[in-house]
């Protein structure tokens, strides 16, 4: 018996931490399966889809499926679309919250306390609520069916962005800016040469959001884009079968392709950067 | 000028890019769609006043009350069971066991997951006849497994299933984890040496001490739950295209998925402002609703209680 050579409670304990460890690992199963089942099937030749049982592991292992898919659909044309609605949004929402945050950190005017409330309370707005009139406007500008919608507005801070900056202005000591005010330098010399250059941490958390935000939107480029060649990877997986299948066969060993490869810069980048992001995350329940 | 009215000039300078695009992309456009709202808009030619019948149509409008029925239905059940599943993890993931980095890692990749990817990754493993899903059930001698989200039955839970992977390991886990790291070790080593069980110090001191973080999660849980659309809209019209996003039967026809048809499929400007003013009471009830009753069970440290 166990419990001759071990005392009850380091069999309690054991059992307790085998279980914890059948638990969390077997867990990992769970979420990673549909990757798993993804790539096998998008290197699979399209008869072996169809097999019953189906085969997690390939009899043939096709790894032309993730050349086709370039050649099938405007693949390089979207990835390039979407890299540049990204690069622009993020940009502008970093540079504009940062100036943003800043003016509300660092500075005394009326109704401060009260704009910024109003600030933190449009973060529970939802945005299907102005998505029409929004719509109406770009359309009066002329921006349907191209990027201005879904870059232009970023430009503006953004809720979110400018409370964590706010946040992170805060912890930075005043003295800072005092000693250089008393060299002479102005507000924005200061924004620039000191506060900037302490926020690298903040700043790395709203590139991982902020790309992984623009780099996933669906709903902008379904209502703002027309044209096939203007599409992001999100508007453009969504109609790839439309695309592909036209002569109605199987194409689901592409259609998983074209959505690892649509995935995998954003699990890069949060796997690369996830320390900054958690701490935005974590930073933005209070809870610190 | 004076000092101090420098400083102010100079802070609403920098706060100035917030205060355009506030008045620009949500001020007007709010004020713009209450004005819509009371008309006929069909964007070809001007808005022609209605007063408030584009309302009185919302109150008939079946497709209204089945979309109000099938995001109520989603999120009483998905909201619930990502609150506590997360909790759940980030418990696990709170123990002393090897790897839990690499293991919160692998939970969270979901998340980040595009959602037009995670609906075709999942659209192919719930495929009724070939799917690994219904093989899965089959193999556990379960019979022949639902047609999924071919089937009003089914479209509804598949949906949840999906949701649930690409949540559970997600911000609403990292927001628990960081709260229970937060709470004091001697309040749990005090328990102990009062001799409570593990069902005690989780009734006794995890809940109250992270209560904060319980509604801020439920809150925002709700918030994007009733805001369910790109998941339904791949899910319902991506493959077969011939099915109007929302199907099948409108099982998956959320509030946002009727608003979105209204608006840019038939181009009904009007009814749709009047829907997203709606909405918007909606979500501002709940939350509401959900602040005045977390009075009786959230509690904050220094406060008395």
């Amino acid at each position: 018996m166990i419990s001759e050579i071990l005392p009850a409670w380091r069999v309690k304990r054991i059992i307790r931490y085998g279980l914890l460890y059948a638990v969390a690992y077997g867990l990992t199963i769970i979420f990673a399966l549909p990757f798993l089942w993804a790539v096998s099937s998008s290197l699979k030749p399209v008869n072996e889809l169809f097999l019953w049982p189906p085969q997690l592991i390939p009899k043939t292992w096709r790894f032309e499926n993730y050349i086709e898919i370039w050649h099938v659909a405007p693949l390089a044309r979207f990835f390039i679309n979407t890299v540049f609605v990204t690069v622009f949004s993020v940009s502008g929402r970093i540079l504009s919250a940062a100036l943003v945050a800043y003016g509300f950190a660092r500075f005394r005017f009326p109704f401060r306390n009260f704009l910024f409330l109003l600030l933190l309370s449009t973060l529970m707005l939802p945005y299907q609520v102005t998505i029409i009139p929004t719509f109406l406007l770009f359309k009066a500008f002329g921006w349907l069916d191209t990027y201005n919608p879904l870059i232009i507005p970023n430009w503006f801070g953004g809720a979110f962005a400018i409370f964590l900056f706010r946040q992170f202005f805060l912890t930075i000591p005043k003295d800072l800016d005092e000693a250089a005010k008393i060299d002479g330098a102005n507000t924005l010399w200061i924004f620039i040469r000191i506060i900037l250059p302490l926020s690298k941490p903040v700043v790395i958390t709203m590139i991982v959001i902020g790309f992984l935000e623009s780099w996933n939107d669906f709903f902008g480029p379904l209502i703002y884009l027309n044209t096939p060649e203007k599409y992001t990877l999100s508007l453009g997986l969504a109609n790839f079968q439309r695309v592909v299948s036209a002569g109605g066969q199987a194409t689901e060993h592409l259609l998983m392709a074209a959505s690892m490869v649509m995935t995998l810069p954003s699990i890069l980048v949060f796997i690369l950067l996830q320390r900054y992001y958690i701490q935005g995350v974590v930073i933005s329940s209070g809870s610190k | 000028m004076t000092l101090s009215q420098r400083e102010a000039l100079q802070g609403f300078i920098y706060i100035s890019p917030w205060i355009i695009g506030f008045l620009v992309f949500t001020v007007g456009p709010m004020i713009a769609s209450a004005y819509l709202s009371l008309t006929d808009y069909n964007i070809v030619t001007p808005p022609r006043f209605a007063g408030l019948g584009n309302y009185e149509y919302m109150f008939g409008d079946r497709l209204f009350w089945k979309s109000i029925e099938n995001t109520l239905y989603y999120t009483v059940i998905f909201v619930p069971i990502a609150i506590a599943g997360s909790l759940a993890l980030a418990m696990l993931l709170n123990q002393r066991i090897a790897g839990r980095v690499a293991l919160r890692t692998l939970y969270f990749l979901p998340s980040v997951t595009p959602v037009v990817a995670a609906a075709f990754l999942w659209l192919w493993i719930f495929q009724p006849q070939i799917g690994l899903m219904n093989s899965i059930i089959s193999a556990l001698g379960l019979g022949n497994g639902p047609l999924w989200l071919g089937h009003p039955g089914s479209s509804k839970p598949a949906l949840i299933i999906i949701s649930l992977w690409g949540a559970l390991g997600g911000n609403t886990m990292l927001i628990f984890l960081a709260a229970l790291q937060g709470i004091p070790r001697e309040l749990y080593e005090s328990a102990d040496i009062d001799g409570a069980g593990g069902v005690g110090k989780f009734r006794y001191i995890t809940v109250p001490s992270i209560s904060p973080v319980i509604l801020f999660n439920t809150v925002l849980g709700v918030i994007g739950a009733l805001q369910m659309f790109t998941l339904a809209y791949v899910a319902s019209s991506g493959r077969q295209q011939q099915f109007s996003p929302g199907g099948p039967l409108n099982s998956t026809l959320f509030y946002v998925l009727h608003l979105y048809n209204s608006a840019f499929d038939f181009w009904e400007m009007g009814y749709a402002s009047a829907l997203a003013w709606v909405f918007f009471v909606i979500v501002l009830a709940i939350t509401g609703f959900q602040l005045w009753t977390s009075r009786r069970w959230v509690y904050y440290e220094g406060e008395d209680n």
